[in-house]
């Protein structure tokens, strides 16, 4: 199942996952939940390899909505990792973050974008962005890897600063694409 | 059939419960808590089903030093369960979780849950890396329950099968913005 990622030049060039590691830090972002997606792969090893954090895998993801609403309410700041298909599990969840006022932080890697080789990964990724907007979470947009600092400190600035649920949609062209080939 | 008062033993585990943090599953377990005493420290929901073991998670992480409890339903608990794994794999020594198990989806007519057909909750606990997942059907195990909540290493779960009774209705506050407040300003101080 391990495809390749064939990454876009830019992409090889500026390390995105590391800008978006230094906003979480610069907003002292202590728990990173995440369900794994490849586009986050070196954003969750970073996160594990952080002393400073705890890197909490889930089961579904709908668990790091609570998890970071617990944060809160014990003054620690989270952050929650997923695949767009991920975004679909959220959306009961998402009630706690609209209801109390949680501050919330999603970075989400968009798959059925361009490019895209699985089909069953387009009914999701392309509904995520109207999901989110119906289930009370402002939306954000990465899409080159020479944004990712200011689009990240954007996003998690209006998490935590202004106090409101926000997802950072981390552009398929930016993460590169599975293509189903075996490693040679 | 089930012996234990739901209200009994949420007041016995609640009273005298000095800088204890409760979070309170939707439905009867929220009513229960309330029963023993609304309290800022407490944090009741009236939605987000399947959510109150990772809110306690989330909590017992951010406050390493402070003991957390967790009482849901067997409901509540069967629509997270992966929560437990997740627990499991963190293993947060200041976390425990109580399941009020009526075998019933009580606020819905009283539905038999999974529970009912046979599945161990603390089975399952006990499986996920639980320090101590047990089944409690005694009020004399209650005290055994209170003292692993206060002092002893987590994470513990303790599935209390208690009777299938429709109570009166004690009611939290509804204003999810307010208990999130109080409870920031008890544990946090003014922000």
């Amino acid at each position: 199942m391990q495809g390749k990622i064939s990454k876009s030049s830019s992409a090889e060039a500026i390390d995105w996952p590391a800008a978006i590691h230094r906003a979480l830090k610069a907003q002292r972002v202590r728990q990173v939940s995440y369900v794994p997606d490849a586009g986050h792969k070196r954003l969750i090893e970073l996160c594990h390899a952080d002393k400073g954090m705890a890197a909490v895998p889930l089961t579904t993801e709908e668990e790091g909505i609570g998890l970071a609403a617990g944060a809160w309410l014990g003054g620690e700041r989270s952050a929650l990792l997923m695949q767009s298909s991920g975004v679909g599990n959220c959306i009961n969840a998402l009630s706690l973050a609209s209801s109390c006022g949680f501050p919330l932080l999603m970075l989400v890697t968009m798959r059925g974008e361009t490019g895209e080789r699985n089909p069953w990964q387009v009914s999701m990724g392309q509904a995520t962005p109207e999901a989110l907007r119906l289930a009370g979470v402002r939306t954000l947009r990465l899409e080159r890897a020479e944004e990712a600092s200011a689009v990240a400190n954007t996003a998690a600035k209006a998490a935590f600063e202004e106090q409101s649920a926000v997802a950072l949609l981390i552009s398929q062209q930016l993460i590169g694409v599975k293509s189903f080939e075996e490693k040679r | 059939m089930n012996a234990l008062n739901r209200r009994e033993v949420v007041a016995s585990l609640l009273e005298r419960r000095g800088e204890l943090l409760v979070v309170a599953g939707l439905g009867a377990p929220a009513w229960d808590c309330t029963a023993a005493g609304d309290h800022p420290l407490t944090f009741p929901l009236w939605g987000a089903m399947g959510s109150a073991c990772m809110i306690g998670l989330g909590l017992a992480l951010a406050k390493p030093a402070r003991r957390v409890l967790v009482v849901t339903g067997d409901g509540e608990m069967l629509m997270g369960l992966g929560g437990l794994a997740t627990i499991g794999a963190q293993r947060p020594g200041n976390l425990a979780v109580v399941v009020l198990d009526n075998e019933r989806y009580g606020e819905t007519g009283m539905q038999k849950t999974h529970t009912a057909y046979g599945t161990d909750l603390a089975a399952v606990a006990r499986a996920c890396g639980f320090a101590t997942a047990r089944i409690i059907r005694r009020n004399a195990e209650v005290s055994d329950v209170r003292s692993g909540i206060y002092r002893g290493k987590g994470p513990l779960f303790f599935q209390a099968k208690v009777k299938a009774d429709a109570l009166p209705l004690v009611l939290p506050p509804r204003d999810g913005a307010h208990l999130k407040h109080r409870f920031r300003e008890a544990l946090l101080g003014a922000q």
